[in-house]
């Protein structure tokens, strides 16, 4: 009995020394997606340590709350996700099992970008016969850099009340940001002007808000449901349907399943364009979002 | 001799006093030099502000006239109702489930020799039967506490059941990795007890869950978890049970039963993920738990009822594999679970009489089940599962062990299970299996057909 609380005694001062030694360290910021990751990087700066959940081969929509990904959050002071339901499946269950109270839903460490910014697409019945949709409507909000800008002035007034020593570095932080993408963006408007008015065609209905953007406009989705694989049936509706109004290419994002997209350019001799949808590990936003234009761009000339 | 001195002092000045000179002018230049570069930073900085404020307000307009078109496109419609994390408050869902089973040998005779059954152990209905519905509310109740409550339904002879299967309360706030669940809840013993059955990747129990839970080990009580802040998943923790439900029973005063379990996991590069798990489960006094009984022609059934001390030791490993760490589109499972009980009692069979028939008893009771899930197309898996149980008990009158089922009659149960699975969307799921299942002496052949399905709110599952 006395070895055994001998034992516990020595195992409570190894738990309590690594405790300390985690209080003392930078800010532990934990992002669901790795845009948020490179945000969240670019505004933190080197005081802070950023996880990304997924990469951008991931479906952010099916992640299981895995056993690493419970110890991240136990351990982070701040959270930083899309919302809107789109980590449903495993954030909360994250939460739940952590035991970390500063980032828990309502608390100033749980910071969700769709709750900064409009969305398009809320729907009007909420019904799975539609599919997986969302009620809070579209959640792939990243793919705007105007709402992507809002979201960082938002992040950065979270980084200030959960680190306020540090305010006059996030604040310049915030400014060489938005400089950079605000001459960002104006160069992208430039090239992709020729873009405004494309018709195109999208694997899963995830672009609306590059398409918004961009002024891309989308005739079909494969999916004719969220969520679910395209049926045979609804691709073939689909290729009656741009027999008659013909599309000029497919969009498809690189972690999705690229079947049904290959088949219908097959039969249409249409491009399929696949692209990045999220920055791949360590990519900054201005990075990516060129690699995101770049194929659109290559394949229009 | 003094000219020379002076011309050599005066020189010396001069040459000390020309440098002198120099550096006056560089500072002075330098620290205009400064004042200019400081004058036009402010100058630029103060430029750089302006075009930002100019950028920001033209970013403004272009948001107010997106939130305009935004606004515009939503009044075109009604405003569906949503609120907070989730659109329902308390998120509720349902699941239904449903089978068709066929079996070689009549069900009611079913047995595991060496194991008596208790709780929900056995075969369910041949044929058509509605299986185990479940609703399930749960909701974070304030910024504390999250609280669930899930109601089983079952069919039994045509009576339906309604069976309070989850209903805790959980803390959300106490930081540190600490987390205390109240209530009755699934215990943590093993790996898949924390899971509810229709998340389960067969249509029915390993058998050693079979055998020793009667196929899930609940019960009242209070959990306490303690999650250590590394980087590796470890996580320690301890349950105080009523111990009044199977396998323990008779409910004491204090703490019926208790569990101590331990879980370590990671993760292998982005597609290999892992988790182990220790744990303890055990009941002192346990008094008068019953098994399932059997009749002799006619006469009142006659119930095996132990009292004594048990306790069960389990080891399970789960092992997960998704290429680029997607398991949307393709999924590897491995799972292996063993279990061992020890126990130390007597065995009273009820209604044989008086005296009644006893015996001492001395239980030694083991199984594994290992089991593989391949999800090779985003809605297609197909998953093998084998059994083995072992026991070897012993007490003071054999006869009377026989009789309670606690003799193993030189039979080492086992069972090959092969299923597969159509998964339409996350939301809905049809299995069709087959067990060749040798629990007793005469081989079953048996196979599954069973929908599940789930309506409303998302559940997160456990990995």
């Amino acid at each position: 009995m006395f070895d055994q609380l001998k034992k516990r005694h020595w195992l409570t001062v190894l738990l309590l020394t690594l405790c300390s030694n985690i209080a003392n360290a930078q800010l532990n910021i934990f992002a669901c997606e790795p845009e948020w990751a490179a945000l969240a990087r670019a505004l933190a700066g080197d005081g802070a340590k950023v996880y990304s959940a997924t990469t951008d081969q991931q479906d952010p929509h099916h992640i299981q709350a895995r056993p690493s990904l419970i110890a991240k959050v136990r351990r982070a002071d701040l959270l930083v996700c899309t919302g809107a339901e789109l980590e449903v499946g495993w954030l909360p269950l994250l939460l739940r099992k952590a035991g970390n109270a500063k980032v828990q839903a309502g608390q100033v460490g749980y910071f969700m970008a769709t709750d900064h910014v409009s969305m398009l697409e809320k729907p009007t019945v909420l019904d799975r016969s539609l599919g997986d949709i969302h009620a809070a409507g579209n959640p792939h909000v990243h793919l705007d850099p105007f709402r992507v800008q809002k979201i960082a002035v938002a992040l950065v007034s979270s980084l200030v009340k959960i680190d306020p020593s540090n305010e006059k570095d996030y604040q310049e932080n915030l400014r060489t940001f938005t400089l950079e993408w605000r001459n960002a963006i104006a160069q992208w408007e430039k090239q992709a002007e020729r873009l405004r008015g494309k018709r195109i065609v999208v694997n899963h209905n995830n672009w609306v808000y590059l398409e918004r953007w961009l002024g891309l406009e989308r005739l079909a989705v494969l999916e004719a449901r969220p969520g679910i694989a395209p049926s045979s049936s609804h691709l073939a509706e689909v290729l009656t349907q741009l027999s008659t109004n013909p599309a000029e290419m497919i969009l498809l994002a690189g972690y999705q399943n690229d079947k049904p997209a290959l088949w219908l350019s097959k039969k249409t001799g249409l491009r399929v364009v696949s692209l990045p949808f999220s920055p791949s590990h360590e990519e900054n936003l201005v990075d990516w979002f060129n690699s995101l234009l770049q194929p659109l761009l290559s394949a229009d000339s | 001799m003094t000219k020379p001195l002076v011309m050599a002092a005066i020189t010396a000045a001069l040459l000390n006093s020309s440098p002198a000179l120099a550096d006056s002018e560089t500072e002075a230049m330098k620290q205009q030099l400064d004042a200019l570069k400081k004058e036009y930073g402010q100058a630029i900085k103060a430029l750089e502000d302006r075009l930002l404020k100019a950028e920001q307000s033209a970013q403004q307009a272009n948001d107010q006239a997106q939130e305009l078109a935004i606004k515009v496109e939503q009044s075109k419609a009604s405003q569906p109702v949503s609120s907070g994390q989730n659109s329902f408050n308390p998120a509720i869902s349902l699941i239904l489930d449903g089978r068709f089973a066929s079996f070689d040998n009549d069900p009611e005779d079913y047995e595991i020799p060496g194991f008596a059954l208790g709780n929900e152990a056995g075969l369910r209905e041949k044929g058509f039967a509605v299986g185990h519905s479940e609703l399930t509310m749960s909701a974070n109740i304030d910024d504390k506490f999250f609280g669930k409550m899930t109601l089983a339904f079952d069919d039994h002879d045509g009576e339906v059941e309604t069976e309070l299967e989850e209903a805790f309360i959980q803390t959300l706030a106490l930081g540190h990795g600490l987390n205390i669940k109240a209530g009755r809840f699934l215990s943590e013993i093993g790996y898949l007890n924390q899971q509810h059955a229709h998340t389960w990747d067969f249509a029915d129990a390993p058998l050693i869950y079979r055998g020793l839970f009667g196929d899930q080990l609940i019960d009242d009580g209070v959990q306490m978890t303690w999650l250590a802040p590394t980087e590796l998943f470890l996580q320690v923790g301890t349950e105080l049970f009523s111990g009044s439900r199977f396998p323990a029973g008779g409910r004491t005063n204090g703490i019926g039963a208790w569990t101590a379990f331990a879980h370590v996991g990671g993760d292998i590069g982005i597609e290999h993920s892992w988790q182990l798990g220790l744990s303890h489960w055990e009941a002192n006094d346990v008094e008068g738990r019953e098994s399932g009984g059997h009749e002799h022609g006619g006469e009142e059934t006659e119930t095996p009822s132990f009292s004594g001390d048990s306790e069960i030791n389990a080891l399970s490993l789960v092992y997960k594999w998704a290429p680029n760490g997607n398991p949307k589109n393709q999924q590897l499972k491995f799972q292996f679970e063993y279990f061992d009980r020890d126990e130390d009692g007597e065995v009273v069979m009820l209604n044989s009489g008086t005296p009644p028939e006893m015996t001492s008893y001395d239980g030694d009771q083991k199984g594994w089940y290992a089991q593989t899930i391949y999800k090779f197309k985003p809605q297609w898996q197909v998953g093998l599962r084998y059994d083995l149980l072992d026991s070897n008990n012993r007490g003071s009158d054999a006869d009377v062990l026989a009789e309670a089922g606690l003799d193993n009659e030189n039979h080492d149960p086992e069972r090959y299970s092969a299923s597969i699975d159509w998964l339409p969307s996350e939301f809905s799921r049809l299995r069709l299996q087959y067990n060749q299942d040798k629990s007793y002496g005469e081989t079953d052949h048996q196979i599954f057909l069973q929908y599940t399905m789930s309506l409303g709110s998302h559940g997160a599952h456990q990995f």
